[in-house]
């Protein structure tokens, strides 16, 4: 049996629906719903990266490599926040981030 | 061709199992280590694709870094996870039917789509040289911009997390070179008289 791009466009789709599914479900949870949001961008990345080789460009690779860093740095700064609002209200509950509320 | 698809299944099983584990686990830490198996696998993937490069960038990106900040940060919070986990059943139906939503509009793309037949001038990898050769000859030419607005984006990153972590204790004995430098005579010495045999 061959893998085509199917096989990875299917596992790419499998997973970004995951990634979802984990954001509403740990609604709560916001570190849970920050690794969720890896997931969606690595799925992403399985796309690119397989659109790049079965159609012999390698813009998709270096696309997926943007990708790649953006994600970092956005994990490094909502991490931060995290830990900066964590030490303000002593809490990281979702529910209990709601001071700009008018 | 037969190993690869053999590789293909393992690796697409494992990624699919740990992603489910990393939403579905009690434990923040254990989300966190089979979001690191996740990775693992998907470079395995990548290997598979011939991305070597982009396979090696994963590992050392999102397991040697991205992983390990998430790990810092959940063992530096004294949070109760338990008590965020609540409505989580309650979540289940909503959560099941925009997944099935989500994942029924990206099958339909998927089974879907066409190739275009203008396709835009490609940036084709020459056999010759290895994948992160090719990768470099396209990244330093034609995306050199893209680059550089790349590592614009991580010092902006950089300075951020620093800026919103950096915290001044108060009371806490600091060397500041300009107030040093800044000191003069009428404000460092005084003269006193003493008077013979008293002291000050």
């Amino acid at each position: 049996m061959i893998i085509g791009l199917t096989h990875y466009l299917s596992l790419a789709a499998i997973l970004f629906t995951i990634g979802v599914a984990g954001i509403i479900l740990n609604h709560k949870n916001i570190i849970i719903i920050l690794m969720s949001v890896e997931l969606i961008l690595l799925s992403v990345n399985i796309n690119l990266v397989a659109f790049s080789t079965f159609s012999g460009d390698l813009t998709g690779q270096v696309f997926a490599l943007f990708i790649l860093t953006v994600a970092a740095a956005e994990a490094a700064i909502g991490l931060a926040i995290l830990v900066a609002y964590y030490r303000n209200r002593g809490s990281i509950a979702v529910e209990d981030i709601n001071s700009l509320k008018g | 061709m037969l190993a690869q698809a053999f590789f293909f299944w393992i690796f697409a099983a494992v990624l699919v199992g740990s992603a489910l584990a990393v939403i579905l686990a009690r434990n923040p830490v254990h989300s966190v280590l089979f979001l690191i198996l996740a990775f693992v696998n998907a470079s395995g993937l990548f290997v598979l694709m011939g991305a070597e490069f982009l396979a090696m960038i994963l590992i050392v990106v999102y397991v040697g870094a991205v992983a390990v900040l998430f790990l810092f940060v959940i063992m530096l919070l004294d949070v109760d996870f338990a008590q965020l986990k609540q409505g989580f059943v309650q979540y289940l139906p909503i959560g099941g039917l925009i997944a099935i939503c989500v994942g029924f509009e990206l099958w339909y793309v998927t089974a879907g789509w066409t190739r275009s037949p203008h396709p835009a001038a490609a940036a084709a990898p020459t056999a010759l040289v290895g994948n992160t050769k090719a990768l470099g000859l396209v990244i330093y030419t034609r995306y050199a911009f893209f680059f550089e607005a790349a590592g614009l984006i991580l010092l902006t990153a950089m300075i951020g997390a620093i800026v919103l972590t950096l915290r001044h204790k108060v009371g806490v004995k600091r060397q500041d070179i300009a107030e040093q430098v800044a000191r003069s005579p009428a404000t460092a010495v005084e003269l006193r008289k003493v008077a013979s045999r008293a002291g000050i």
